[in-house]
């Protein structure tokens, strides 16, 4: 029988794996996004777990809202990438650091 | 109809006080399309009318019997209990200071049109004056304190802006504001004064305010406070002193007396109307207003007769060095000043009242005599370069003579009932302080008559010591100095000459009541009922009816005063002026040498005003310069302003570091938070379980 | 051990081994293909848990939409792959620590213990609906003006992307048919009067 423990052990197992590949992909930005994306994943395991075991319906709603805006947000993510790689040629993120104060 | 002709009319006070506003709004607003005829029309007609109307006032109340009048006609603002109106008190006393002020004021306006003929700022000027009657008005007629403040600093700002008329000249701007912060250490003893009037009285109107000055029952005069622990003061005490300080200020006691003699650069109309007859003796008219208070504190008043006691002697001595004819005037105005502070002082405050009527018209009389001189000489005020100016000018002569001779207490002009009034009451006092000041009144009578015969024979009689120019002719073979119309010390341009008509009848109305009024009104005002209630003097104070018993009407008075010790040291100083400056004139320059010392120190004025230039006005300078670079400079701009940008300054140059702009730093640095978050989290699930 | 259980820890070992190479892969492309299958494991854990409208979005949504778009992206970009692996090595120790560290964390957090509570009966067949029954109500119902925001902020992110990578090229000659339609004669010619040539200056 699956429990609530099993949906959430593998959110956060799924979670911390985004987490170590932020870390050892720290310069390749397309990795960077999967690894978001993979966060978001694991998040949303949290919400539908919850939603199955509470049987509250707001949870998947939530977990609708969430693809909702990751999908605008990779969209906007990817065009920025794209900006960035056609002014600089690479996609390395060691060389962006206008923001240095 | 024969009732209400007796009982004072609202409109009519309003129309007293008003009508001045009126013109002085009319020229001062709309000079320019008016004109010079309309500014001088207006403000005349209005000071007129004010005028004709006071004396009205007056007869209702003198002879008419009519009801002293106290309302309030305008509800200013109201503070919780308290609330502010503009009131007027019409007794007996205001309507002799309405008379003189609107007489004086109406001469002075006339006399301003021959004066100022030439002056680009004649419409400014009518305003002044105008909006200077309205002002005085306001403070002799104010039924509480609040309104008098505001007439005592408009009257304050109307004697700036004239002393300072002639704004491009530097020693005029420098006078008016000397007069400005000299005024103001006065005025803010008198605020205090005001401020202590609300807060031990209750109130601030007159009525109410005396009524619990005079109630047994409340008994204020022994109530106590202490205002360093362990001294108690009087609370009367401390009243009547701080109400005092407001008086030296403006009526120029010592040592606030400084600004006075500079207010001489204001054109000599205004020397006549504000300095001399009038706004000086606004402290005076106070006093003796709230006589009831002052009667409360032995202590005030000898305080009071200790320092017009100084004033009358002391600065009466400069005028007998001085050789400006305008400043002779004015310190002889200081001195007269000091003899009515001195009446104040020994609970005289109908005597003061008295010689400050009297000496309002011949002290006015003598600045518009010594202006017409200025005119006749184009603007020269050294007396050192006049002298037989008799046979140029006979009418200002003579009238000059009339007010030199009032001044100076000769029998039956008025000057001599008034100032024997206050010798006398002197004399009769026995309040501590009398002596010094029976010494100084004394003396002072010799150095009246000394420096105002002085005056007379260095102006108008003995050798011209001044020299014709004569532009006519060519053949002088002059200097190339005079060609441009300047003109050295003792050069005119054209002989002089009598004065216009405008200038000269001023003069000659002004001569009649300085002859003869007090002749007329020393009966009713000093020992008859001349001013009703409005003067409160206690029984043991009462020096005035001490004087009255012996009254046998004022010839009675004129041949007792002739016997006494004033008259033979006015007569005195009379002999040694003739003798030095009209006979001898050597002897005057022969007594400078041999007197050096006392003659360096009255010209130096007693170095007061070094004194205050190098205490005060350097002190303040340098408080001014320390808070400048101590508290502006360097506290609030180097250590709260600069100070705190600096430190930002500081921290984000520290803090910056961490903003290194790559993405993976701040990934990492939420990353780490979500750690310790989580960790924090942890650790308090741990301690609830 | 029951079927059910046996299928969770099937498709949760091929999405975590997924996930594990998602990041570790030397080519984006197979990280993508990679993050497909985990998206497409977790989607069949979702539908463990009967979210199944949940589970059809994500494949749809992730795996057909994003995904592709992420390919597209990875294979339109001509990225070199040597510098970007520079360091993978040296953080590699960090990121295992750091992730552990937090896993530990979480796990403790979690209570795994406690959170072992069987799952009432399916909410939505107890009230006698799909899933996507269910869950439409309560989205049009309670939810509706979050969803509409949550369409123009779709829409406004679709918008967005254009101009972001829309570019404007210089010195490309192009024809405006409208301005040329409204040409005026007087533009193109111009008609000067001259003063017919005399004879004064003849040639030679």
């Amino acid at each position: 029988m699956i429990t609530l423990a099993h949906f959430l052990v593998l959110g956060a197992l799924l979670f911390c794996i985004a987490v170590a590949g932020i870390f050892i992909n720290r310069k390749n930005v397309i990795v960077l996004l999967m690894c978001i994306e993979l966060m978001l994943l694991a998040v949303n395991t949290n919400f539908v777990a919850f939603s199955r075991y509470l049987g509250d319906a707001a949870g998947q709603v939530f977990v609708f809202f969430i693809l909702t805006v990751a999908a605008a947000e990779a969209a906007i993510g990817l065009a920025i990438l794209v900006v960035l790689f056609r002014n600089r040629a690479t996609i390395d993120v060691t060389g962006i650091d206008r923001l240095k104060g | 109809m024969k009732e209400g002709w007796f009982v004072i009319s609202k409109t009519m006070l309003l129309m007293i006080v008003l009508l001045p506003l009126f013109g002085a709004v009319l020229a001062g607003l709309f000079g320019r399309r008016i004109g010079r005829v309309g500014a001088h029309t207006v403000t005349i007609a209005g000071v007129a009318i004010s005028c004709a109307l006071s004396m009205v006032v007056l007869y209702q109340l003198v002879w008419g019997g009519a009801a002293t009048y106290n309302e309030n006609l305008y509800t200013w603002f109201t503070i919780g209990k308290y609330s502010a109106h503009v009131g007027f008190l019409v007794d007996r006393l205001t309507a002799m200071m309405m008379v003189v002020v609107t007489f004086v004021s109406l001469m002075v306006h006339v006399y301003t049109i021959g004066y100022m003929a030439e002056d680009d700022g004649y419409q400014r000027f009518f305003s002044y004056i105008a909006l200077f009657t309205f002002s005085m008005l306001m403070l002799v007629m104010s039924n509480n304190f609040l309104q008098l403040f505001f007439g005592w600093e408009a009257v304050g700002l109307v004697s700036y802006l004239l002393i300072g008329f002639w704004f491009k000249r530097p020693t005029a701007i420098f006078a008016n504001m000397k007069a400005f912060l000299v005024n103001r250490v006065g005025d803010f003893g008198f605020l205090l004064g005001i401020a202590g009037v609300l807060l031990w009285f209750g109130s601030l109107d007159y009525a109410s305010v005396f009524a619990v000055a005079q109630d047994p029952a409340i008994d204020i005069g022994s109530r106590t406070v202490e205002l360093l622990a362990g001294h108690p003061w009087h609370v009367a005490t401390i009243v009547c002193i701080c109400l005092f300080i407001g008086a030296m200020g403006k009526s120029a006691q010592v040592p606030l007396h400084v600004w006075l003699p500079d207010s001489m650069e204001g054109p000599t109309p205004i020397s006549a109307l504000i300095h001399a007859a009038t706004m000086v003796t606004a402290g005076i008219f106070m006093v003796a207003r709230m006589s009831p208070l002052f009667e409360l504190s032995e202590t005030a008043l000898t305080f009071i007769l200790v320092i017009g006691a100084t004033t009358a002697l002391f600065t009466g001595l400069i005028g007998v060095v001085q050789n400006d004819i305008k400043r002779v005037v004015a310190y002889s105005t200081l001195s007269q000043l000091g003899y009515m502070t001195v009446a104040l002082g020994v609970s005289a405050y109908s005597a003061a009242v008295f010689h400050l009527m009297t000496h309002a018209f011949f002290k006015a009389l003598l600045f518009l005599g010594a202006g017409s001189v200025i005119i006749a000489m184009h603007h020269e005020q050294d007396m050192r370069h006049m002298g037989g100016l008799r046979k140029y000018m006979p009418i200002t002569w003579i009238t000059m003579w009339i007010g030199s001779l009032a001044l100076a207490g000769t029998p039956f002009f008025s000057g001599f009932f008034s100032k024997d009034a206050i010798i006398e009451a002197v004399h009769e006092s026995h309040r501590s302080g009398a002596g010094y000041a029976y010494f100084c009144v004394m003396a002072g009578v010799f150095v009246t008559a000394l420096y105002s015969f002085r005056l007379l024979y260095l102006t108008f009689h003995g050798k011209e010591r001044f020299v014709v120019d004569d532009h006519h002719g060519h053949g002088h073979g002059h200097d190339a100095h005079d060609d441009h119309g300047h003109h050295a010390p003792g050069h005119l341009a054209h002989a002089p000459h009598e004065s216009p008509w405008v200038v000269t009848l001023p003069l000659v109305l002004l001569a009649i009541p300085s002859i003869a009024i007090g002749f007329f009104t020393i009966g009713p005002m000093l020992f008859g009922d001349g001013f009703g209630n409005a003067i409160f003097v206690r029984e043991a104070n009462d020096v005035i009816g001490e004087i009255g018993k012996g009254w046998h009407g004022a010839v009675g008075f004129v041949l007792h005063g002739i016997m006494q010790p004033p008259f033979w040291i006015a007569f005195a100083g009379f002999v040694v002026a003739t003798w030095i400056w009209l006979f001898r004139p050597g002897i005057a320059d022969a007594a400078e040498r041999a007197l050096k010392p006392i003659h360096t120190l009255l010209m130096n004025k007693y170095w007061i005003d070094n004194l205050y230039q190098a205490v005060f006005a350097r002190g303040g300078i340098g408080l001014g310069r320390g808070l400048w670079r101590v508290g502006d400079a360097g506290l609030i701009d180097g250590v709260v302003v600069n100070g705190s940008a600096r430190l930002v300054d500081r921290v984000s140059t520290a803090v910056r570091r961490l903003q290194s702009g790559y993405l993976y730093h701040y990934a990492f640095a939420m990353i780490l938070g979500l750690i310790l978050l989580l960790a924090g989290l942890w650790w308090i699930v741990a301690r609830a379980a | 051990m029951t079927f059910e259980l046996v299928c969770f820890y099937a498709f949760a070992a091929v999405a975590a081994l997924a996930a594990l190479s998602v990041i570790s892969v030397r080519n984006p492309v197979v990280a993508a293909l990679c993050l497909v299958l985990t998206f497409f494991s977790m989607a069949c854990v979702w539908l463990l848990a009967q979210a199944e409208f949940l589970a059809v979005a994500l494949v749809l949504v992730y795996v057909g939409a994003v995904m592709v778009l992420f390919l597209f992206v990875v294979m339109m970009l001509d990225v070199d792959l040597v510098p970007l692996r520079e360091g993978f090595v040296k953080f590699l120790p960090v990121g295992i620590g750091i992730a552990v560290v937090m896993l530990v964390e979480m796990l403790m957090l979690i209570g795994v213990r406690a959170m072992q509570v069987a799952p009432g009966p399916d909410p939505a067949a107890a009230a006698g609906k799909s899933n996507i029954g269910w869950l439409g109500e309560v989205l049009f119902r309670e939810f509706l003006l979050p969803f509409e925001v949550a369409a123009l902020i779709l829409t406004v992110g679709l918008i967005a992307a254009v101009p972001l990578t829309l570019r404007h090229r210089r010195g490309i000659k192009t024809q405006n048919p409208g301005r040329q339609v409204m040409v005026r004669r007087e533009d193109r010619v111009r008609l000067v009067k001259m003063d017919a040539e005399g004879n004064r200056e003849a040639s030679p």
